[in-house]
């Protein structure tokens, strides 16, 4: 990793409360670190666990996911069931060996765009340290192993002059999604 | 006109997918006298050596059990790739990493270290380990080594079809098996089974609740269980929602839960986090206390809902362990 490294972290903000309090925290002009990339669902209760493994698994440091305060949901439930998947998550992630402060769940209110600000920059602060997760350069370097034998194929390949090693190549798709 | 060669092997696999191939009783009669085996060492001797022999793309079908755990059965899957029209993976572990899969989350040494001095019926007082070469004598001897990462057979080489199961069935065996001697093959790629969950033809259906609202869960040893109710409705973990269906609710009507082998539908990338997402949501707290006394309950996540799937999950594998 080069010295310029800076964490890069998926937001998932619900658009009745956190997406609201990200445009005021903007409209305000508060000044927060830029490293966030916000997607907006239309509830914290839309995000699907994958949703979360998918953004570690293509690059993404840390995941931070924003919705209503309890009993402020708009759809009534769905930052509860978002909490639930969240503690079963990170319960999966720490089994995976993924560092917690990786994963944070904050509710923050349409008028809380301060809080969108601390959140963020507590956030960057804590990944900074951690350093990069790595994830697509983790699948490279665990597939190494299997180099040696692919240049072994490809010179028998050379050698009988039927090169077919389309198929040596690590497949794309393990690391994709719907 | 010749007959179509058709090639089984194992990789890391218990050897259950080999029994399901002679679970097909006299239907395996049919397909002995419709083809040339050419290759099945759990049952006839050959030699790999006339299989290297072989002009490329001689075999018409290669059924590929197991995980690829080693150099030696990486090697082999590349071989039979070259070698066959059709390459299918048969069985959860060449499907998704299977049981062998879950070794995902112990570093190589670890596992090494226990199978050849900690546990308890191995009597080894040197310490030896399987070593990559060895000399005697001025001869010298190699071996396969270990790979770092358990694969499915999808990450090492291109895979035509994928047979699901721990084990597949005899009648989705016998339909792979039809579908490719009778030429009416599915799209590349395609999984032989149906598309839809397990929930669809599980004997126990009418009585999945809507609302669930767990406190606790329980494992299926731990209380006595109604034979006919939905598992899911009796706090035990059933992972039929996620699961392809195909097996019949084979576990479900001998009255087990659902485990996963078949692996998730298509329109799911990652069956544990799937299921733990459709679970979890309906647990009756909203708050992280009763949350997690709630969670407790599960003591192994990934043993539970990465059972068959961990090597082939967005994550692949413990993601601090040395490669």
């Amino acid at each position: 990793m080069s010295k310029e490294w800076k964490p890069r972290i998926v937001a998932f903000f619900c658009n009745w409360c956190t997406y609201t309090a990200a445009d005021l925290a903007g409209v305000s002009r508060l000044k927060y670190a830029s490293n966030t990339r916000v997607i907006r669902l239309m509830c914290s209760g839309r995000v699907d666990p994958q949703f979360i493994l998918d953004a570690l698994s293509k690059g993404a440091d840390a995941v931070l996911i924003g919705g209503c305060h309890p009993f402020d949901c708009h759809y009534a439930e769905g930052n509860y069931k978002c909490l639930r998947r969240f503690e079963m998550l990170k319960r999966m992630l720490k089994d995976m060996g993924v560092e917690e402060d990786r994963i944070r769940l904050e509710w923050i209110s349409a008028a809380e765009g301060a809080k969108v600000k601390t959140v963020i920059n507590e956030m960057v602060t804590k990944v900074t340290e951690l350093g990069p997760l790595g994830m697509p350069q983790k699948f490279e370097e665990w597939d190494k192993e299997m180099e040696q034998l692919t240049h072994h194929v490809q010179a028998a390949d050379a050698a009988q002059g039927a090169p077919c090693c389309a198929h040596a190549q690590p497949q794309k798709k393990e690391v994709a999604h719907v | 006109m010749s007959k179509p060669k058709v090639a089984f092997y194992w990789c890391a696999s218990c050897g259950g997918c080999e029994e399901t191939v002679v679970d097909l009783a006299e239907d395996i009669l049919g397909v002995v006298a419709a083809v040339d085996i050419v290759l099945w060492p759990v049952a006839m001797d050959f030699k790999y050596k006339s299989i290297e022999d072989m002009p490329d793309k001689s075999i018409t079908a290669t059924l590929l059990n197991g995980a690829i755990r080693s150099t030696e059965q990486e090697e082999m899957a590349r071989l039979l790739r070259r070698k066959s029209q059709f390459l299918l993976a048969y069985g959860s572990c060449a499907v998704s990493g299977g049981i062998p899969g879950m070794a995902n989350q112990f570093p190589r040494e670890q596992i090494l270290k226990f199978n050849y001095e900690e546990c308890p019926t191995m009597v080894n007082e040197k310490k030896v380990h399987p070593q990559v070469s060895c000399s005697d004598e001025g001869h010298t001897l190699k071996l396969p080594q270990l790979h770092n990462v358990v694969r499915s057979l999808d990450q090492v080489v291109d895979v035509d079809y994928y047979v699901p199961g721990c084990p597949p069935t005899p009648k989705i065996t016998k339909a792979a098996v039809t579908a490719l001697l009778e030429g009416k093959l599915p799209p590349k790629g395609s999984v032989i089974g149906p598309d839809a969950a397990l929930c669809e033809e599980c004997p126990r259906k009418a009585s999945k609740p809507s609302v669930w609202d767990y406190t606790q869960f329980v494992r299926p040893h731990h209380k006595l269980l109604d034979p006919e109710k939905c598992f899911l409705a009796q706090n035990v973990i059933c992972m039929g929602p996620s699961t392809r269906a195909g097996c019949e609710g084979a576990c479900t009507t001998g009255g087990m839960p659902c485990t996963g082998c078949f692996g998730p539908t298509s329109r799911v990338t990652d069956q544990g986090a799937k299921m733990m997402s459709s679970l979890c949501s309906n647990i009756l707290a909203k708050d992280e206390e009763g949350i997690n006394k709630t969670l407790d309950t599960i003591p192994d996540p990934i043993g539970t809902f990465y059972r068959y799937g961990l090597a082939k999950s967005i994550l692949r594998r413990k993601v601090n362990l040395p490669a």
